[in-house]
């Protein structure tokens, strides 16, 4: 795992400023949505091996949600780190 | 060849140059009534218990790597039965009694040691919630023991009692936890299986499930070709969805990783095992003399069998904020397993939406001391096609009905549990 982390607000920065959510991809349902789509949203994780999305919390610095895109299966290399509001418009586009 | 006193005499005589070898290597048979995928300790037992205890010997366990290369050999050898819940507290128990009668069981030294182990607590509400499980093992008939400051002391004098910020208050003790060898123990079930007639095949990866028009399994694609089965059991712990995803298995699970670390070889000194209520540590002494300990996984998703050094910074400074000695003592080796972190922090051990179809998985970082249990558990359920009664609450539809077995209490967050 690399060590340092780009936060696109605060620059590069030691990962231990950084707090790990998880799993970045599942979409929260509307709030009606239906027992299923809510457990598949909490519980379900497709845990791919390879290129994946993760929610960072940038808890010790600028205290942004971040998606952390790395790789979790050798490499643990960092592709890109988006500030999640960003992630989410381009998501929705 | 039954192992005894003997039988190391005489090889001893011969200059251990005629000891036959542990297991067979056979060559995959086109058809086994159980495969087993994943030659670990939970494949190696389950295989053992099947042809043992539930006389099914046509069976093959396939192993992508070889035996017990995994986490049964990654792992900090760790075995107890101190939980809280319902859904736990029995099930680590059935397995305590097992590791209690292993050795004789499967006539193999897996140097199980029952030399305790001290849960320690730093402040008032945490004992309050160690003397609750202490009350919960009793009431599952399970001896427990609230040790208070002088007590602990008494047993482990080299502990930092006076930290300023986590000063210990006592301990909860369950002295029939402690340790066994790890390796021994895969190596055991291993041999058990074997002598029974149970195919062991190692190098063999699973690529692919082989399923019919009704979706029921016929078999597996593997690296060394097409394997049929009538009953397909998947303890696969660690690459749970890789495996599960090859038969569109919806799963509760995240893989993370997790580090242990040993030291160089000291003089005995930590008599039990130990885990810091104030941290995540949790350390023993080995009969070789390296101190064994480890703590938090590293909290990212990773399949990697390594981790992060700032993990590595984490895990000594809360060892050295325990034990101050350690500060003089040098890390021999260090490595990292593979886990799958389950959604509510415990196992599953269940069938599947699909009929034959048998999935064991969601360990977290517990899953050696569950070895026996897991192994027995899941062969009765392959063997009957029912849960056997300890393993009722490992469902996984559990969390669809709202019947989380949430240890820790901290709610599907995987990567806290």
């Amino acid at each position: 795992m690399a060590s340092l982390i780009t936060c696109p607000h605060c620059g590069i920065r030691p990962k231990e400023e950084f707090s790990i959510r998880g799993d970045a991809s599942p979409v929260r349902p509307a709030a009606a949505a239906s027992d299923d789509a809510w457990y598949a949203y909490v519980f379900v994780r497709d845990n791919p091996k390879g290129r994946i999305i993760e929610h960072w919390h940038h808890s010790a610095g600028c205290r942004r949600w971040l998606v952390v895109e790395r790789d979790n299966a050798a490499s643990h290399e960092v592709y890109s780190v988006t500030d999640a509001s960003v992630h989410a418009k381009g998501a929705a586009r | 060849m039954r192992y005894s006193a003997l039988s190391i005499f005489r090889q001893a005589l011969s200059g251990n140059r005629n000891w036959a070898p542990m297991w067979r290597e056979p060559e995959p048979k086109p058809h086994y009534d159980v495969i087993i995928v994943g030659g670990g300790g939970h494949g190696l037992a389950t295989a053992y218990y099947l042809a043992k205890e539930f006389g099914i010997t046509n069976v093959a366990v396939l192993e992508k790597s070889y035996l017990g290369s995994g986490n049964v050999g990654r792992n900090t050898t760790i075995i107890r039965s101190n939980y809280l819940l319902e859904g736990n507290e029995p099930f680590y128990e059935f397995s305590m009694k097992l590791w209690e009668g292993l050795e004789q069981d499967f006539n193999y030294n897996a140097m199980v040691s029952q030399r305790g182990i001290v849960n320690l607590f730093h402040s008032d509400g945490q004992r309050d919630a160690y003397a609750r499980r202490g009350n919960a093992m009793m009431m599952h008939g399970v001896a427990a023991e609230l040790l208070d400051r002088e007590q602990v002391h008494k047993m482990m004098p080299y502990l930092n009692y006076d930290h300023a910020r986590f000063p210990i208050l006592g301990g909860l003790l369950q002295k029939r936890g402690g340790t066994a060898r790890h390796d021994a123990v895969a190596w055991g079930y291993g041999r058990g299986a074997d002598s029974r007639g149970v195919d062991l095949i190692q190098n063999c990866e699973v690529t692919g499930i082989r399923r019919d028009e009704a979706g029921n399994v016929q078999g597996v694609e593997t690296s060394r070709g097409f394997i049929g089965c009538n009953k397909l059991a998947l303890a696969t712990a660690g690459h749970t969805s890789v495996t599960g995803q090859m038969a569109g298995l919806e799963l509760p699970i995240e893989t993370h990783v997790l580090q242990a670390f040993v030291s160089e070889g000291i003089k005995p000194v930590i008599d039990n095992v130990i885990t810091y209520g104030a941290g995540h540590f949790y350390i023993s002494q080995s009969d070789k003399g390296g101190l064994v300990f480890g703590a938090d996984i590293d909290y990212y998703s990773s399949y990697a069998q390594r981790g992060n050094l700032a993990t590595v910074e984490h895990t000594i400074e809360e060892g050295v904020s325990l034990i101050p000695g350690l500060s003089r003592v040098r890390v021999l080796r260090a490595w990292g397993g593979v886990m799958d972190m389950s959604m509510d922090g415990s196992p599953i051990i269940d069938r599947t939406p699909i009929d034959n179809l048998y999935l064991n998985c969601g360990w977290c970082y517990g899953g050696f001391k569950a070895t026996p249990a897991s192994g027995f558990c899941f062969a009765h359920l392959i063997a009957k096609n029912e849960a056997h009664p300890v393993t009722r609450l490992l469902r996984l539809d559990r969390f669809k009905r709202g019947f989380a077995v949430d240890e820790g209490g901290k709610g599907p967050q995987p990567n806290l549990h």
